[in-house]
Protein backbone atom coordinates (compact mmCIF):
# COMPACT_ATOMS: atom_id res chain seq x y z
CA UNK A 1 0.00 0.00 0.00
CA UNK A 2 3.02 2.26 0.01
CA UNK A 3 1.90 4.91 -2.41
CA UNK A 4 5.38 5.96 -3.39
CA UNK A 5 6.68 2.50 -4.06
CA UNK A 6 7.39 2.09 -7.73
CA UNK A 7 10.68 0.29 -7.37
CA UNK A 8 11.32 -3.23 -8.58
CA UNK A 9 9.24 -5.69 -6.61
CA UNK A 10 9.33 -9.03 -8.36
CA UNK A 11 7.33 -11.47 -6.30
CA UNK A 12 9.07 -14.50 -4.93
CA UNK A 13 6.00 -16.04 -3.34
CA UNK A 14 2.28 -15.56 -3.74
CA UNK A 15 0.79 -13.91 -0.65
CA UNK A 16 -1.82 -16.00 1.09
CA UNK A 17 -5.53 -15.24 0.95
CA UNK A 18 -5.93 -12.62 3.67
CA UNK A 19 -8.99 -11.10 5.26
CA UNK A 20 -8.82 -8.12 2.93
CA UNK A 21 -9.10 -10.39 -0.10
CA UNK A 22 -12.12 -12.17 1.35
CA UNK A 23 -13.72 -8.84 2.26
CA UNK A 24 -13.06 -7.39 -1.19
CA UNK A 25 -14.68 -10.36 -2.88
CA UNK A 26 -17.67 -10.15 -0.54
CA UNK A 27 -18.21 -6.49 -1.47
CA UNK A 28 -18.71 -7.41 -5.11
CA UNK A 29 -19.80 -11.02 -4.66
CA UNK A 30 -22.86 -10.35 -2.52
CA UNK A 31 -24.60 -7.94 -4.93
CA UNK A 32 -23.70 -10.24 -7.81
CA UNK A 33 -25.09 -13.27 -5.99
CA UNK A 34 -28.30 -11.33 -5.26
CA UNK A 35 -28.64 -10.36 -8.92
CA UNK A 36 -27.96 -13.89 -10.12
CA UNK A 37 -30.52 -15.33 -7.68
CA UNK A 38 -33.17 -12.83 -8.85
CA UNK A 39 -32.47 -13.74 -12.47
CA UNK A 40 -32.52 -17.45 -11.68
CA UNK A 41 -35.93 -17.12 -10.02
CA UNK A 42 -37.19 -15.27 -13.09
CA UNK A 43 -35.73 -17.91 -15.38
CA UNK A 44 -37.63 -20.65 -13.54
CA UNK A 45 -40.83 -19.35 -15.16
CA UNK A 46 -39.62 -20.91 -18.39
CA UNK A 47 -39.75 -24.37 -16.88
CA UNK A 48 -43.16 -24.10 -15.20
CA UNK B 1 -4.41 18.11 -16.08
CA UNK B 2 -3.01 16.84 -12.83
CA UNK B 3 -2.13 19.14 -10.02
CA UNK B 4 -1.33 18.70 -6.35
CA UNK B 5 -4.98 18.50 -5.39
CA UNK B 6 -5.45 15.41 -7.52
CA UNK B 7 -2.04 13.81 -7.14
CA UNK B 8 -3.53 11.07 -5.00
CA UNK B 9 -5.25 9.90 -8.16
CA UNK B 10 -2.02 9.59 -10.15
CA UNK B 11 -0.72 6.30 -11.41
CA UNK B 12 2.43 6.67 -9.30
CA UNK B 13 0.28 6.74 -6.16
CA UNK B 14 -1.39 3.45 -7.08
CA UNK B 15 1.73 1.31 -7.51
CA UNK B 16 1.43 -1.72 -5.23
CA UNK B 17 4.05 -2.33 -2.58
CA UNK B 18 5.81 -5.63 -1.94
CA UNK B 19 3.57 -8.46 -0.79
CA UNK B 20 0.42 -6.99 -2.33
CA UNK B 21 -2.07 -9.73 -3.14
CA UNK B 22 -3.03 -9.48 -6.81
CA UNK B 23 -6.39 -11.14 -6.10
CA UNK B 24 -7.50 -7.79 -4.66
CA UNK B 25 -7.47 -6.34 -8.19
CA UNK B 26 -10.34 -8.32 -9.80
CA UNK B 27 -12.86 -7.15 -7.16
CA UNK B 28 -11.83 -3.55 -7.88
CA UNK B 29 -12.44 -4.16 -11.56
CA UNK B 30 -15.72 -5.93 -10.82
CA UNK B 31 -16.95 -2.96 -8.78
CA UNK B 32 -16.75 -0.84 -11.92
CA UNK B 33 -18.16 -3.40 -14.33
CA UNK B 34 -21.01 -4.50 -12.05
CA UNK B 35 -22.10 -0.86 -11.89
CA UNK B 36 -21.83 0.11 -15.55
CA UNK B 37 -23.33 -3.22 -16.61
CA UNK B 38 -26.62 -1.71 -15.46
CA UNK B 39 -26.83 -0.28 -18.99
CA UNK B 40 -27.90 -3.70 -20.26
CA UNK B 41 -30.96 -3.42 -18.03
CA UNK B 42 -32.10 -0.04 -19.32
CA UNK B 43 -35.12 -1.66 -20.96
CA UNK B 44 -36.62 -2.04 -17.47
CA UNK B 45 -37.40 1.70 -17.72
CA UNK B 46 -39.10 1.45 -21.13
CA UNK B 47 -42.68 1.08 -19.93
CA UNK B 48 -42.45 3.49 -16.95
CA UNK B 49 -40.77 6.16 -19.11
CA UNK B 50 -43.41 5.65 -21.76
CA UNK B 51 -46.29 6.33 -19.37
CA UNK B 52 -45.11 9.27 -17.26
CA UNK B 53 -48.17 11.33 -18.24
CA UNK B 54 -50.85 8.66 -18.52
CA UNK B 55 -49.64 6.60 -15.57
CA UNK B 56 -50.78 3.49 -17.44
CA UNK B 57 -48.18 1.66 -19.49
CA UNK B 58 -50.85 -0.06 -21.58
CA UNK B 59 -52.68 3.15 -22.44
CA UNK B 60 -50.18 5.95 -23.15
CA UNK B 61 -51.49 9.51 -23.35
CA UNK B 62 -50.70 12.15 -25.95
CA UNK B 63 -47.25 13.49 -25.14
CA UNK B 64 -46.01 10.25 -23.59
CA UNK B 65 -42.66 9.18 -25.01
CA UNK B 66 -42.74 6.36 -27.55
CA UNK B 67 -40.70 3.19 -27.24
CA UNK B 68 -38.55 4.33 -30.17
CA UNK B 69 -37.80 7.64 -28.44
CA UNK B 70 -36.89 5.87 -25.19
CA UNK B 71 -34.85 3.17 -26.92
CA UNK B 72 -32.66 5.84 -28.49
CA UNK B 73 -31.28 6.60 -25.02
CA UNK B 74 -29.66 3.16 -24.82
CA UNK B 75 -28.41 3.40 -28.39
CA UNK B 76 -26.72 6.74 -27.66
CA UNK B 77 -25.11 5.24 -24.54
CA UNK B 78 -23.68 2.28 -26.46
CA UNK B 79 -22.38 4.48 -29.27
CA UNK B 80 -20.76 6.77 -26.70
CA UNK B 81 -19.33 3.70 -24.97
CA UNK B 82 -17.39 2.78 -28.09
CA UNK B 83 -16.39 6.34 -28.97
CA UNK B 84 -15.22 7.30 -25.49
CA UNK B 85 -13.32 4.03 -25.06
CA UNK B 86 -11.54 4.77 -28.31
CA UNK B 87 -10.89 8.44 -27.55
CA UNK B 88 -9.88 8.19 -23.89
CA UNK B 89 -7.89 4.94 -24.11
CA UNK B 90 -4.47 6.59 -24.38
CA UNK B 91 -5.33 9.07 -21.65
CA UNK B 92 -6.24 6.14 -19.43
CA UNK B 93 -2.95 4.39 -20.12
CA UNK B 94 -1.09 7.54 -19.09
CA UNK B 95 -2.95 8.59 -15.96
CA UNK B 96 -3.65 5.08 -14.70
CA UNK B 97 -6.81 3.23 -13.70
CA UNK B 98 -7.71 5.17 -10.54
CA UNK B 99 -8.27 8.52 -12.22
CA UNK B 100 -10.08 6.83 -15.09
CA UNK B 101 -12.35 4.88 -12.74
CA UNK B 102 -13.21 8.06 -10.85
CA UNK B 103 -14.02 9.82 -14.13
CA UNK B 104 -16.21 6.87 -15.08
CA UNK B 105 -18.03 6.92 -11.73
CA UNK B 106 -18.67 10.66 -11.97
CA UNK B 107 -19.97 10.39 -15.53
CA UNK B 108 -22.08 7.29 -14.96
CA UNK B 109 -23.55 8.43 -11.64
CA UNK B 110 -23.87 12.02 -12.87
CA UNK B 111 -25.60 10.82 -16.01
CA UNK B 112 -28.35 9.29 -13.90
CA UNK B 113 -28.79 12.57 -12.01
CA UNK B 114 -29.06 14.62 -15.21
CA UNK B 115 -31.49 12.07 -16.65
CA UNK B 116 -33.58 12.36 -13.49
CA UNK B 117 -33.92 16.07 -14.14
CA UNK B 118 -34.95 15.25 -17.69
CA UNK B 119 -37.66 12.92 -16.43
CA UNK B 120 -38.91 15.48 -13.91
CA UNK B 121 -39.10 18.18 -16.62
CA UNK B 122 -40.37 15.64 -19.16
CA UNK B 123 -37.55 16.64 -21.48
CA UNK B 124 -36.30 13.65 -23.48
CA UNK B 125 -33.24 15.57 -24.72
CA UNK B 126 -32.03 15.92 -21.17
CA UNK B 127 -32.44 12.16 -20.71
CA UNK B 128 -30.45 11.59 -23.90
CA UNK B 129 -27.75 13.96 -22.68
CA UNK B 130 -27.65 12.56 -19.15
CA UNK B 131 -27.95 8.80 -19.43
CA UNK B 132 -26.98 8.54 -23.11
CA UNK B 133 -24.16 11.04 -23.59
CA UNK B 134 -22.62 11.65 -20.15
CA UNK B 135 -23.45 8.18 -18.85
CA UNK B 136 -22.22 6.65 -22.12
CA UNK B 137 -18.83 8.30 -21.64
CA UNK B 138 -18.77 6.77 -18.15
CA UNK B 139 -19.53 3.39 -19.70
CA UNK B 140 -16.66 3.62 -22.18
CA UNK B 141 -14.01 4.82 -19.75
CA UNK B 142 -15.19 2.39 -17.07
CA UNK B 143 -15.28 -0.59 -19.41
CA UNK B 144 -11.63 -0.31 -20.42
CA UNK B 145 -10.29 1.16 -17.15
CA UNK B 146 -9.25 -2.11 -15.45
CA UNK B 147 -8.29 -4.12 -18.55
CA UNK B 148 -4.59 -3.33 -18.97
CA UNK B 149 -4.10 -3.34 -15.18
CA UNK B 150 -5.56 -6.84 -14.93
CA UNK B 151 -3.43 -8.10 -17.81
CA UNK B 152 -0.30 -6.72 -16.13
CA UNK B 153 -1.23 -8.40 -12.83
CA UNK B 154 -2.14 -11.71 -14.47
CA UNK B 155 0.24 -12.30 -17.41
CA UNK B 156 -0.07 -16.00 -16.67
CA UNK B 157 -3.91 -15.99 -16.67
CA UNK B 158 -4.95 -13.11 -18.88
CA UNK B 159 -8.19 -14.78 -19.94
CA UNK B 160 -9.22 -15.59 -16.39
CA UNK B 161 -8.52 -12.06 -15.20
CA UNK B 162 -10.28 -10.16 -17.96
CA UNK B 163 -13.05 -12.75 -17.97
CA UNK B 164 -13.78 -12.02 -14.32
CA UNK B 165 -14.03 -8.27 -14.92
CA UNK B 166 -16.06 -8.43 -18.09
CA UNK B 167 -18.29 -11.05 -16.47
CA UNK B 168 -19.21 -8.21 -14.14
CA UNK B 169 -20.64 -6.23 -17.06
CA UNK B 170 -23.02 -9.12 -17.72
CA UNK B 171 -23.83 -9.38 -14.03
CA UNK B 172 -24.53 -5.66 -13.76
CA UNK B 173 -27.82 -6.03 -15.58
CA UNK B 174 -28.90 -8.74 -13.17
CA UNK B 175 -28.44 -6.34 -10.29
CA UNK B 176 -29.67 -3.22 -12.08
CA UNK B 177 -32.96 -4.67 -13.28
CA UNK B 178 -34.44 -5.88 -9.93
CA UNK B 179 -32.93 -2.87 -8.16
CA UNK B 180 -34.70 -0.47 -10.52
CA UNK B 181 -37.95 -2.41 -10.29
CA UNK B 182 -37.88 -2.30 -6.48
CA UNK B 183 -37.02 1.39 -6.36
CA UNK B 184 -39.71 2.37 -8.87
CA UNK B 185 -42.30 0.46 -6.87
CA UNK B 186 -41.12 2.22 -3.71
CA UNK B 187 -41.26 5.73 -5.22
CA UNK B 188 -44.35 5.25 -7.37
CA UNK B 189 -46.58 7.15 -4.97
CA UNK B 190 -44.30 10.19 -4.85
CA UNK B 191 -43.42 10.67 -8.54
CA UNK B 192 -44.79 9.60 -11.93
CA UNK B 193 -43.96 5.89 -12.15
CA UNK B 194 -41.27 6.53 -9.53
CA UNK B 195 -38.66 6.99 -12.27
CA UNK B 196 -37.06 10.34 -11.36
CA UNK B 197 -36.26 9.47 -7.72
CA UNK B 198 -35.14 6.00 -8.84
CA UNK B 199 -32.63 7.62 -11.20
CA UNK B 200 -31.33 9.80 -8.34
CA UNK B 201 -30.95 6.90 -5.93
CA UNK B 202 -29.34 4.65 -8.54
CA UNK B 203 -26.95 7.42 -9.56
CA UNK B 204 -25.83 7.85 -5.96
CA UNK B 205 -25.63 4.10 -5.29
CA UNK B 206 -23.49 3.48 -8.36
CA UNK B 207 -21.29 6.51 -7.69
CA UNK B 208 -20.57 5.21 -4.19
CA UNK B 209 -20.21 1.56 -5.17
CA UNK B 210 -17.69 2.43 -7.88
CA UNK B 211 -15.56 4.20 -5.26
CA UNK B 212 -14.61 0.75 -3.98
CA UNK B 213 -12.90 0.12 -7.31
CA UNK B 214 -11.41 3.62 -7.46
CA UNK B 215 -9.70 3.38 -4.10
CA UNK B 216 -8.73 -0.29 -4.06
CA UNK B 217 -7.21 -0.53 -7.54
CA UNK B 218 -3.42 -0.93 -7.67
CA UNK B 219 -1.00 -1.25 -10.56
CA UNK B 220 2.03 -3.53 -10.37
CA UNK B 221 5.57 -2.17 -10.33
CA UNK B 222 7.13 -2.00 -13.78
CA UNK B 223 9.09 -5.24 -13.57
CA UNK B 224 6.75 -7.15 -11.27
CA UNK B 225 5.86 -10.66 -12.28
CA UNK B 226 4.03 -13.51 -10.54
CA UNK B 227 6.10 -15.95 -8.54
CA UNK B 228 7.67 -18.56 -10.79
CA UNK B 229 6.15 -17.04 -13.91
CA UNK B 230 7.82 -17.95 -17.19
CA UNK B 231 6.23 -16.52 -20.33
CA UNK B 232 4.36 -19.32 -22.08
CA UNK B 233 5.26 -19.70 -25.73
CA UNK B 234 3.68 -23.06 -26.33
CA UNK B 235 0.38 -21.89 -27.86
CA UNK B 236 1.60 -20.20 -30.99
CA UNK B 237 3.78 -17.57 -32.48
CA UNK B 238 0.85 -15.17 -32.10
CA UNK B 239 1.92 -14.28 -28.56
CA UNK B 240 4.37 -11.42 -28.87
CA UNK B 241 7.14 -10.45 -26.52
CA UNK B 242 7.21 -6.96 -28.01
CA UNK B 243 4.88 -4.02 -27.54
CA UNK B 244 2.84 -2.09 -30.06
CA UNK B 245 1.42 1.36 -29.32
CA UNK B 246 -2.26 2.12 -29.85
CA UNK B 247 -1.41 4.45 -32.73
CA UNK B 248 0.58 1.74 -34.49
CA UNK B 249 -1.89 -1.03 -33.67
CA UNK B 250 -4.61 0.52 -35.82
CA UNK B 251 -2.19 0.48 -38.76
CA UNK B 252 -1.96 -3.30 -38.62
CA UNK B 253 -4.26 -5.71 -40.46
CA UNK B 254 -4.51 -7.75 -37.26
CA UNK B 255 -6.34 -4.94 -35.47
CA UNK B 256 -8.93 -4.68 -38.23
CA UNK B 257 -9.33 -8.44 -38.48
CA UNK B 258 -10.13 -8.51 -34.76
CA UNK B 259 -12.47 -5.55 -35.30
CA UNK B 260 -14.38 -7.68 -37.83
CA UNK B 261 -14.23 -10.67 -35.45
CA UNK B 262 -15.82 -8.67 -32.63
CA UNK B 263 -18.33 -7.02 -34.96
CA UNK B 264 -19.56 -10.38 -36.30
CA UNK B 265 -19.70 -12.07 -32.92
CA UNK B 266 -21.63 -9.24 -31.26
CA UNK B 267 -24.00 -8.66 -34.18
CA UNK B 268 -24.89 -12.35 -34.27
CA UNK B 269 -25.52 -12.39 -30.50
CA UNK B 270 -27.81 -9.38 -30.80
CA UNK B 271 -29.82 -11.41 -33.32
CA UNK B 272 -30.69 -13.88 -30.56
CA UNK B 273 -31.07 -11.36 -27.75
CA UNK B 274 -33.50 -9.13 -29.68
CA UNK B 275 -35.70 -12.01 -30.79
CA UNK B 276 -35.47 -14.19 -27.68
CA UNK B 277 -38.71 -13.31 -25.93
CA UNK B 278 -41.16 -13.37 -28.87
CA UNK B 279 -39.38 -16.33 -30.45
CA UNK B 280 -39.55 -18.57 -27.39
CA UNK B 281 -43.22 -17.70 -26.99
CA UNK B 282 -43.83 -18.85 -30.56
CA UNK B 283 -41.89 -22.06 -29.95
CA UNK B 284 -43.82 -22.78 -26.75
CA UNK B 285 -47.14 -22.17 -28.54
CA UNK B 286 -46.15 -24.93 -30.94
CA UNK B 287 -45.76 -27.50 -28.18
CA UNK B 288 -48.54 -29.59 -26.64
CA UNK B 289 -48.01 -27.86 -23.29
CA UNK B 290 -48.04 -24.41 -24.87
CA UNK B 291 -51.44 -24.83 -26.51
CA UNK B 292 -53.10 -24.58 -23.12
CA UNK B 293 -51.08 -21.62 -21.85
CA UNK B 294 -52.60 -18.16 -21.47
CA UNK B 295 -50.93 -14.98 -22.69
CA UNK B 296 -49.60 -13.97 -19.24
CA UNK B 297 -47.88 -17.34 -18.79
CA UNK B 298 -46.30 -17.04 -22.24
CA UNK B 299 -44.99 -13.56 -21.47
CA UNK B 300 -43.57 -14.82 -18.15
CA UNK B 301 -41.89 -17.70 -19.97
CA UNK B 302 -40.43 -15.21 -22.46
CA UNK B 303 -39.02 -13.12 -19.62
CA UNK B 304 -37.70 -16.30 -18.02
CA UNK B 305 -35.91 -17.23 -21.23
CA UNK B 306 -34.30 -13.78 -21.39
CA UNK B 307 -33.18 -14.28 -17.77
CA UNK B 308 -31.72 -17.69 -18.59
CA UNK B 309 -29.80 -16.19 -21.51
CA UNK B 310 -28.44 -13.50 -19.17
CA UNK B 311 -27.09 -16.21 -16.88
CA UNK B 312 -25.34 -17.96 -19.77
CA UNK B 313 -24.05 -14.62 -21.06
CA UNK B 314 -22.47 -14.12 -17.63
CA UNK B 315 -21.09 -17.65 -17.28
CA UNK B 316 -19.78 -17.67 -20.85
CA UNK B 317 -17.71 -14.58 -20.21
CA UNK B 318 -15.75 -16.34 -17.50
CA UNK B 319 -15.81 -19.88 -18.87
CA UNK B 320 -14.71 -19.20 -22.45
CA UNK B 321 -12.22 -16.52 -21.54
CA UNK B 322 -10.60 -18.82 -18.98
CA UNK B 323 -10.61 -21.68 -21.47
CA UNK B 324 -8.79 -19.46 -23.95
CA UNK B 325 -5.78 -19.43 -21.62
CA UNK B 326 -5.45 -23.15 -22.37
CA UNK B 327 -6.78 -23.31 -25.92
CA UNK B 328 -5.24 -20.15 -27.30
CA UNK B 329 -7.33 -17.16 -28.45
CA UNK B 330 -7.43 -17.97 -32.15
CA UNK B 331 -8.76 -21.48 -31.54
CA UNK B 332 -11.27 -20.19 -29.00
CA UNK B 333 -12.71 -17.72 -31.53
CA UNK B 334 -12.70 -20.44 -34.17
CA UNK B 335 -14.91 -22.45 -31.78
CA UNK B 336 -17.23 -19.45 -31.26
CA UNK B 337 -17.66 -19.10 -34.99
CA UNK B 338 -17.48 -22.75 -36.10
CA UNK B 339 -19.87 -24.01 -33.43
CA UNK B 340 -21.90 -20.82 -33.79
CA UNK B 341 -22.48 -21.37 -37.51
CA UNK B 342 -23.78 -24.87 -36.79
CA UNK B 343 -26.03 -23.76 -33.93
CA UNK B 344 -27.46 -20.71 -35.74
CA UNK B 345 -28.17 -22.94 -38.74
CA UNK B 346 -30.09 -25.60 -36.77
CA UNK B 347 -31.94 -23.24 -34.41
CA UNK B 348 -34.69 -22.35 -36.95
CA UNK B 349 -35.38 -26.05 -37.56
CA UNK B 350 -35.62 -26.71 -33.83
CA UNK B 351 -37.97 -23.77 -33.36
CA UNK B 352 -40.08 -24.81 -36.36
CA UNK B 353 -40.41 -28.35 -34.98
CA UNK B 354 -41.18 -26.98 -31.49
CA UNK B 355 -38.25 -28.88 -29.96
CA UNK B 356 -38.26 -26.58 -26.98
CA UNK B 357 -35.56 -28.14 -24.78
CA UNK B 358 -33.03 -28.44 -27.60
CA UNK B 359 -33.82 -24.95 -28.82
CA UNK B 360 -33.24 -23.50 -25.34
CA UNK B 361 -29.92 -25.35 -25.00
CA UNK B 362 -28.75 -24.14 -28.42
CA UNK B 363 -29.59 -20.52 -27.61
CA UNK B 364 -27.85 -20.76 -24.22
CA UNK B 365 -24.65 -22.04 -25.84
CA UNK B 366 -24.85 -19.30 -28.50
CA UNK B 367 -25.20 -16.60 -25.87
CA UNK B 368 -22.39 -18.04 -23.77
CA UNK B 369 -20.13 -17.59 -26.81
CA UNK B 370 -21.47 -14.07 -27.38
CA UNK B 371 -20.36 -13.18 -23.84
CA UNK B 372 -17.15 -15.12 -24.28
CA UNK B 373 -16.30 -13.05 -27.33
CA UNK B 374 -16.37 -9.85 -25.27
CA UNK B 375 -14.26 -11.34 -22.49
CA UNK B 376 -11.62 -13.03 -24.63
CA UNK B 377 -10.78 -10.11 -26.86
CA UNK B 378 -8.58 -8.13 -24.39
CA UNK B 379 -6.34 -11.19 -23.93
CA UNK B 380 -6.25 -11.69 -27.73
CA UNK B 381 -5.14 -8.07 -28.12
CA UNK B 382 -2.52 -8.49 -25.42
CA UNK B 383 -1.18 -11.61 -27.16
CA UNK B 384 -0.85 -9.75 -30.46
CA UNK B 385 0.18 -6.26 -29.36
CA UNK B 386 1.73 -6.72 -25.92
CA UNK B 387 0.52 -5.11 -22.72
CA UNK B 388 2.00 -1.63 -23.23
CA UNK B 389 -1.20 0.13 -24.40
CA UNK B 390 -3.60 -2.80 -24.52
CA UNK B 391 -6.31 -0.80 -22.73
CA UNK B 392 -6.18 1.92 -25.36
CA UNK B 393 -6.14 -0.62 -28.20
CA UNK B 394 -9.11 -2.38 -26.59
CA UNK B 395 -10.89 0.95 -26.40
CA UNK B 396 -10.46 1.52 -30.11
CA UNK B 397 -11.65 -1.99 -30.87
CA UNK B 398 -14.88 -1.35 -28.97
CA UNK B 399 -16.09 0.86 -31.81
CA UNK B 400 -16.94 -2.53 -33.36
CA UNK B 401 -19.41 -3.03 -30.49
CA UNK B 402 -21.10 0.30 -31.17
CA UNK B 403 -21.31 -0.56 -34.86
CA UNK B 404 -22.71 -4.00 -34.04
CA UNK B 405 -25.35 -2.49 -31.76
CA UNK B 406 -26.68 -0.45 -34.66
CA UNK B 407 -26.14 -3.11 -37.33
CA UNK B 408 -27.62 -5.96 -35.28
CA UNK B 409 -30.79 -4.00 -34.52
CA UNK B 410 -31.17 -2.99 -38.18
CA UNK B 411 -30.71 -6.55 -39.44
CA UNK B 412 -33.22 -7.95 -36.96
CA UNK B 413 -35.88 -5.29 -37.51
CA UNK B 414 -35.52 -5.28 -41.32
CA UNK B 415 -35.59 -9.06 -41.70
CA UNK B 416 -38.48 -9.67 -39.29
CA UNK B 417 -40.58 -6.92 -40.88
CA UNK B 418 -39.86 -8.34 -44.31
CA UNK B 419 -40.71 -11.85 -43.12
CA UNK B 420 -44.02 -10.65 -41.68
CA UNK B 421 -44.80 -8.79 -44.90
CA UNK B 422 -44.10 -12.02 -46.79
CA UNK B 423 -46.73 -13.82 -44.76
CA UNK B 424 -44.47 -15.72 -42.36
CA UNK B 425 -45.85 -16.12 -38.86
CA UNK B 426 -44.75 -17.42 -35.47
CA UNK B 427 -41.25 -18.81 -35.11
CA UNK B 428 -40.78 -18.76 -38.90
CA UNK B 429 -40.69 -14.94 -38.73
CA UNK B 430 -37.25 -15.12 -37.15
CA UNK B 431 -35.69 -17.80 -39.35
CA UNK B 432 -34.08 -15.31 -41.79
CA UNK B 433 -32.38 -13.59 -38.84
CA UNK B 434 -30.71 -16.82 -37.72
CA UNK B 435 -29.58 -17.79 -41.23
CA UNK B 436 -28.20 -14.29 -41.84
CA UNK B 437 -26.32 -14.35 -38.56
CA UNK B 438 -24.87 -17.77 -39.47
CA UNK B 439 -23.57 -16.16 -42.66
CA UNK B 440 -22.07 -13.33 -40.66
CA UNK B 441 -20.27 -15.84 -38.47
CA UNK B 442 -18.63 -17.31 -41.59
CA UNK B 443 -17.13 -13.86 -42.20
CA UNK B 444 -15.99 -13.74 -38.57
CA UNK B 445 -14.40 -17.18 -38.84
CA UNK B 446 -12.47 -16.20 -41.96
CA UNK B 447 -11.25 -13.03 -40.24
CA UNK B 448 -10.11 -15.02 -37.20
CA UNK B 449 -8.33 -17.60 -39.33
CA UNK B 450 -6.51 -14.79 -41.18
CA UNK B 451 -4.94 -13.44 -37.97
CA UNK B 452 -1.17 -13.87 -37.94
CA UNK B 453 1.62 -12.46 -35.78
CA UNK B 454 2.05 -8.69 -35.96
CA UNK B 455 5.00 -7.51 -38.05
CA UNK B 456 7.89 -6.45 -35.81
CA UNK B 457 8.18 -3.12 -37.61
CA UNK B 458 5.14 -1.93 -35.63
CA UNK B 459 6.73 -2.69 -32.26
CA UNK B 460 8.16 -0.06 -29.96
CA UNK B 461 11.90 0.28 -30.39
CA UNK B 462 14.54 0.82 -27.76
CA UNK B 463 14.23 0.28 -24.00
CA UNK B 464 11.05 -0.98 -22.38
CA UNK B 465 8.19 1.46 -22.82
CA UNK B 466 7.13 0.72 -19.25
CA UNK B 467 8.47 3.81 -17.58
CA UNK B 468 7.13 5.26 -14.37
CA UNK B 469 4.47 7.67 -15.44
CA UNK B 470 4.33 11.14 -13.98
CA UNK B 471 1.39 13.19 -15.02
CA UNK B 472 2.28 16.40 -13.21
CA UNK B 473 4.28 17.81 -16.06
CA UNK B 474 1.98 16.54 -18.76
CA UNK B 475 -0.79 18.49 -20.27
CA UNK B 476 -4.09 16.82 -21.05
CA UNK B 477 -4.08 15.33 -24.47
CA UNK B 478 -5.71 12.31 -25.98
Amino acid sequence: MNPQSNSSTPATTEPGVGGSVVLAWLVVGLPLAWGVSQTFIKALALFK
Amino acid sequence: MADNSTSFLDRTRTVAGPGYNRWLVPPAALAIHLAIGQAYAFSVFNKPLGSLISGDADHPAAGDWTLAQIGLTFSIAIVLLGLSAAIFGKWLERVGPRKAMLASALCFGGGFLIASLGVSLHNIWLVYFGYGFVGGIGLGIGYISPVSTLIKWFPDRKGVATGMAIMGFGGGAMIGSPLATSLMAHFKASAPQGVAPTFIVMGIIYLLFMQFGVWSIRVPADDWKPAGYVPNEEHSALITTGNVSADNAIKTPQFWLLWVVLLCNVTAGIGVLETASPLIQSVIKGTEKGKGMDEAALVAAGAGFVGLLSLFNLLGRFFWSSASDKLGRKITYAIYFGLGILLYAIAPTLSHNAQLALFVIVCCVIISMYGGGFATVPAYLSDLFGKYQVGAIHGRLLTAWSTAAIMGHLIVSTLTEHAKASGLTGAATYQPVFYTMAGLLVVGLLADLAVTAVNEKYQEKGPSPFKPVTTKSQSFSI
